[in-house]
């Protein structure tokens, strides 16, 4: 059987501005929720209060930032309609962030890769053109400072730790290391918003973030991976292709609001 | 107060709007009113600027303003500020010695420093109790995201700082 030839319609020019919003704010509300996997589970009670902390910090920058996403696009998409009625392709989020949350040496070695990446990100928006996302990364590299510094010690902590926390803080370390280029890499999205004044430096912020990285990996005694075959990287996060474990984290996040729609309490 | 709001008659009432999670603080004294505009024909609107992006009590906080102002018999309405950040260092001494009074340890200066500042570089926080500064950080994160959680080696007592944020 012969199908009807279909013509894809031309796909819909994206606006970088709320694409480049998108990916920061889905990176926190991704991670986010699957930090808070960890409430009520934490190896230790102060663990647990921290870790739910720090879930509650990178939701409540990502509800800003969607709404700042959703205000530039102008559509009367609010943060809770990008949060809760997106389908997973439509999600902007490196890989990185939807691994499930594994044991708690790939949780923080997954936390302390990334805000690294919030500290350095962060600081750069601070000097955006987009005043609103200007203030938005004030306030929340003083989040991250907190939060890097609960992840960092911790890498110390298990790095240089007994012979099972370093075996497994290096095994995290070493399967997520090809997530890392994702993290990193730029696209025409970056490119567009370094060069209009709005987004950060990608180029800056990879130098930065290897060295800061680096510099904590020794101090906790643990060997910086090298660079992974380029066909074995992780990619397309940023344009909708994920990993099969985002759709089943977003059946859980968006159930309750996608069965009662416009519920209020 | 008379029909038309003044502006030291709206701090007074602010005067009287606690933070819910820390209660010996106004909000005032918190340093979350960033100004009062008062229009021509007497709306009332109050800037605030919130402490942590994930600070659940900002929308408590919101409505405790708006009842305060409201049932003062004003039109008022909270506007949203995100700039410049709030930092602990807007929390005068008056109020720092009332936080210590409550048991919490106030925060201290804010601390200076690169991105990735492993270990607390701000001096060991002053336990509320007994005011011995042998005191140690057992978590940067406590029961609210400004807090962080602390054990006193003076007299034995876990306690909350305010975190120089």
């Amino acid at each position: 059987m012969t199908s009807p030839s279909i013509v894809p319609a031309p796909a819909p020019q994206p606006n970088a501005h709320v694409e480049y919003l998108l990916r920061l704010g889905d990176d926190r509300l991704i991670l986010g929720q699957r930090l808070s996997e960890w409430c009520g589970h934490a190896p230790i009670l102060e663990e647990d209060i921290a870790m739910s902390n720090v879930a509650l910090d990178l939701l409540g920058q990502a509800t800003l930032l969607l709404h700042h996403a959703g205000e530039i696009e102008g559509q009367g998409r609010d943060e809770d309609a990008l949060a809760y009625f997106r389908e997973a392709v439509e999600f902007r989020n490196c890989q990185l962030v939807e691994l499930p949350r594994g044991d708690f040496a790939f949780t923080i070695a997954r936390q302390f890769l990334f805000d690294v990446h919030a500290v350095v990100t962060f600081d750069a928006l601070t000097r955006s053109s987009d005043t609103e996302l200007a203030a938005l990364a004030a306030r929340s590299l003083k989040e991250a400072k907190y939060h890097v510094r609960h992840s960092g010690e911790w890498m110390l902590r298990l790095g240089d730790g007994t012979e099972e926390s370093h075996r497994r803080v290096q095994r995290a370390i070493d399967d997520l290391w090809r997530f890392v280029p994702e993290l990193l890499a730029s696209d025409g999205v970056d490119v567009a918003m370094h060069e209009a004044g709005i987004g950060a430096d990608p180029v800056a912020i990879a130098e930065q973030w290897h060295v800061l990285v680096r510099e904590v990996l020794e101090r906790a005694t643990l060997t910086t991976p090298n660079a992974v075959a380029r066909a074995a990287n992780a990619r397309g996060g940023r344009t909708g292709a994920h990993t099969e474990h985002l759709g089943h984290l977003l059946a859980e996040m968006q159930i309750v609001a996608r069965s009662h729609p416009g519920a209020t309490w | 107060m008379s029909a038309v709001p003044t502006r030291e008659g709206v701090l007074a009432l602010l005067d009287q709007v606690m933070d819910p999670e820390v209660p010996v603080l106004s909000v005032r004294e918190l340093g979350i009113i960033r100004d009062v505009e008062i229009d021509e024909a007497g709306d009332v609107t109050v800037v605030v600027t919130p402490t942590y992006s994930g600070c659940p009590a900002i929308r408590v906080i919101e409505s405790d303003i708006l009842e305060a102002l409201h049932g003062a018999g004003l039109r008022a309405a909270v506007r949203t500020t995100y700039s410049p950040p709030w930092t602990t260092d807007w929390i005068d001494d008056a109020s720092k010695a009332k936080l210590k009074a409550y048991g919490i340890a106030p925060p201290g200066r804010t601390e200076e420093g690169g991105l990735v500042q492993l270990m607390r570089a701000r001096p060991a926080a002053q336990c509320p109790y007994c005011e011995s500064r042998q005191t140690e950080v057992r978590s940067e994160f406590g029961s609210t995201a400004c807090k962080s959680v602390n054990w006193c080696r003076g007299c034995g007592q876990p306690f909350e700082e305010f975190k120089a944020f």
